[in-house]
């Protein structure tokens, strides 16, 4: 039998995994690993930082549905993608991320370039390995694809020394895999099916939760149908959004502490949560003990940690959001035939109220650049049909509530690590997944200087995001919290005029232009979107424009400021 | 309160490290540990001594079965199990304790497992009820060292 070595042993692998691109970076130990990438047909995407590698792979797998990968070298390349699996671990997105390692005879010897990268990764992937021996590669690689698609998804790092990638192993050699402990519930006890089904029938008063695992198992439509027979009003995480139509009368948006304030007084009125694929983080629920306090719960998740971590479950149902919304809709629908559908008129003109009552506003008269103005702009001009990346922080709120998510995987943003500098090497990873469409990061000046060198790799790989940049000179959401609960005194927050961005994008090779008129906005969005290159357009923002509504930290979410309150507008 | 728990893993690299590691970063203490192969020798059995409130246990419990390596996890009813844990403790003796010592460990059926001009070494092994006694009728000879493994512990009957 041929003989071949580990590193084309992986490649093999991969390719039996489907991967058509890499993300990555090549160092010493993963030289042999390059050099066997040189001769096959997977695209690499050389990054200019291995974070970037981790989050394009993330960007990536959020719009296709499949499995990113990105490679770093041994050390502080390897470190390097830790924020970005970290990343990838909050938001439960399946990327593989590959590392090479000191040879197996130097581990522990505090060699050139060594780091424990399997120890500094532990907390935040789902599981990773070292790799010991050759023959160990191909068991480990389809294990790692298993393990980060199926289930909860999630990283999987797997370490590989420099010797085990030039060892000669027998091409066609294949072990199996081996996973006693990994056996992921993915039907839902129809029991509990049938007395959520009759709880929900029951209930005067109920919301939808929807989260970002409606979006990864692929529920979006389900849901839809559930909801269209059901009649219940829909709140969605920021992981959620797209989930559910925004432009839905039923649809009411996004709760939590920038969400809208309708979301959060239909949480705090309704008797009854359905919860599917979320985990109620803090940023949702404000103050735990007030949060939903008529409410009970039905909790469905494929994760049984989840259930009952932060809030009170009165009917868990572990399995798959899809899986288990088929099984609910039908069950659902068999208990109303029976018993009638249930009169919800009241708590249903109740919300149409609360959203006539609340909407998200801004000064739309002022003559300055407002943000939500721009989101709102971007979201007419591209249709509502582009993919949305976010950077973190004020851009990522107001994006979050000016522009109408329809369309599951189209928004792509860092939700529970909340890591600025996500949102450029995303989007890149965003476009390579969906060339078809119009890939848009909506950035801030703070953010977008995390992880500014990954102009280099779109403007090189001929990857045309458009970046609008929603540029006001500080670290904005930081100094929103300032201004509200510090005084005012803005310490360290103002990076006022310290880059000319578009001779920044123009250095790269991009084309950049600056919008300081509120009349110039549409134009330049326009132009950014017929350009056939990188864009980047420079807003120049009302620049202590503050995101609102707001929950204060530690407040019930029923209690939400406003700009009236705070600066009466 | 204290909880034993009882987790059967695969028998590879790594694995106690994931396990402790995913204690101290849920903000949990081991109070005591042992780590085995059981009779089939890819698979090892961590038994742990935990002391949390019963909400943090379930938690615990369910975020040590997300950790791939994790084949099994049962949280023993204290009372319905044998536990025991093995300890070697090193006392001072001359010729007149001597005497003495030998007849409290002869009531504990106790071992002598190494006798030196000054010292004994004596090896128990029982609950954590009857070494503490035990521990504690010697503490006045003069403990000298005082060593002793986690804590295992296997259900009664028919029910594993």
């Amino acid at each position: 039998m041929a003989k071949i070595t580990g590193a084309q042993m992986i490649i093999k692998c991969l390719k039996e995994e489907g991967v058509e691109v890499i993300f990555g970076y090549p160092g010493g130990k993963v030289i042999p690993l390059y050099d066997a990438l040189f001769d096959s047909d997977i695209r690499h995407i050389l990054v200019r930082h291995e974070q970037g590698a981790a989050h394009a792979a993330d960007g990536y797998a959020r719009v296709t549905g499949k499995t990113g990968v990105c490679i770093a070298t041994s050390g502080p390349g390897a470190t390097n993608l830790v924020t970005g699996i970290a990343n990838a671990h909050m938001d439960s997105i399946p990327i593989v991320a590959i590392t090479g390692q000191v040879g197996t005879a130097q581990i522990g010897t505090d060699a050139f370039q060594e780091a424990d990268i399997t120890g500094i990764a532990a907390p935040v992937t789902k599981h990773n390995y070292l790799v010991k021996d050759v023959k160990e590669l191909p068991r480990v690689i389809k294990e790692a694809f298993r393990i980060a698609s199926t289930g909860r998804p999630g990283p999987v790092l797997i370490d590989i020394p420099v010797d085990i990638t030039t060892d000669l192993i027998d091409e066609n050699f294949k072990l199996d895999i081996s996973l006693p402990g990994y056996k992921p519930t993915l039907k839902g006890n129809l029991k509990q099916v049938r007395m959520a089904a009759k709880k929900i029938a029951e209930s005067k008063k109920p919301v939808i939760f929807a989260g970002g695992g409606v979006i990864s198992s692929g529920a979006s439509d389900i849901l839809r149908k559930f909801v269209k027979i059901a009649k219940i009003p829909v709140i969605t995480s920021l992981l959620g959004m797209g989930s559910f139509p925004e432009n839905n009368e039923l649809s009411l948006s996004m709760a939590g502490m920038h969400g809208t304030k309708y979301a959060n007084l239909a949480f705090t009125e309704a008797d009854l949560i359905i919860a599917v694929g979320v985990r109620f983080d803090d940023r949702v629920t404000g103050k735990l003990s007030e949060f939903a306090p008529e409410a009970d719960i039905i909790h469905i998740d494929i994760d049984p940690a989840e259930i009952g971590k932060n809030v009170k479950v009165l009917i868990p149902v572990v399995g798959d959001a899809k899986i288990v919304l088929t099984d609910l809709e039908n069950e659902y629908r068999k208990y109303i035939e029976k018993k009638g559908i249930p009169d919800r008129k009241e708590w249903l003109s109740r919300i149409k109220k609360l959203k006539e009552d609340y909407p998200l506003k801004y000064d739309r008269s002022s003559n300055k650049v407002k943000p939500a103005y721009v989101v709102e702009k971007i979201y007419e001009l591209t249709k509502g049909d582009a993919i949305i990346c976010t950077e973190v922080g004020q851009n990522q709120m107001w994006a979050a509530q000016f522009y109408k998510f329809t369309k599951p995987r189209t928004l792509v943003s860092s939700g529970g690590l909340g890591t600025m500098g996500f949102g450029l090497p995303a989007a890149i990873g965003a476009k390579i997944g969906r060339p078809d469409k119009t890939v848009i990061d909506i950035a801030g000046d703070g953010s977008i200087q995390m992880v500014s060198q990954e102009l280099s790799t779109a403007v090189t790989n001929k990857i045309n995001i458009k970046i609008m940049l929603l540029n006001n000179g500080y670290l904005g959401m930081v100094r929103q919290w300032q201004e509200f609960f510090f005084k005012k005194r803005y310490s360290q927050t103002c990076i006022y005029n310290c880059v000319d961005f578009v001779k920044l994008v123009e250095a790269y090779g991009g084309v950049g232009f600056r919008v300081k008129k509120k009349e110039e906005v549409e134009g330049a969005i326009k132009k950014a979107l017929e350009i056939n290159n990188l864009v980047l357009v420079d807003f120049w923002i009302d620049r202590e424009e503050n995101v609102y509504p707001m929950v204060a930290p530690g407040s019930p979410i029923s209690e939400m400021l406003e700009s009236e309150m705070l600066e009466g507008v | 309160m204290n909880h034993i728990i009882s987790v059967l893993v695969e028998n590879k690299a790594g694995v106690l490290a994931k396990i402790s590691g995913l204690f101290s970063r849920r903000g949990f203490n081991i109070g005591s540990l042992a780590v085995g192969p059981t009779d089939d020798e890819k698979i090892s059995r961590i038994t742990l001594e935990v002391n949390a409130e019963e909400h943090s246990i379930e938690q615990i419990i369910k975020q040590l079965y997300k950790l791939i390596n994790v084949i099994k996890i049962q949280e023993l009813d204290p009372s319905n199990i044998v536990e025991r844990e093995l300890v070697l403790i090193k006392v001072s003796a001359d010729s007149k304790t001597r005497p003495e010592i030998l007849e409290i460990v002869s009531v504990f059926r106790a071992n002598i497992v190494d006798v030196a001009k000054k010292t004994l070494m004596i090896e128990i092994t029982g609950n954590s009820k009857k070494v503490k006694a035990l521990e504690d009728l010697l503490r006045p000879f003069g403990i000298l060292e005082l060593v002793r493994t986690g804590k295992i512990a296997c259900t009664r009957g028919g029910k594993y």
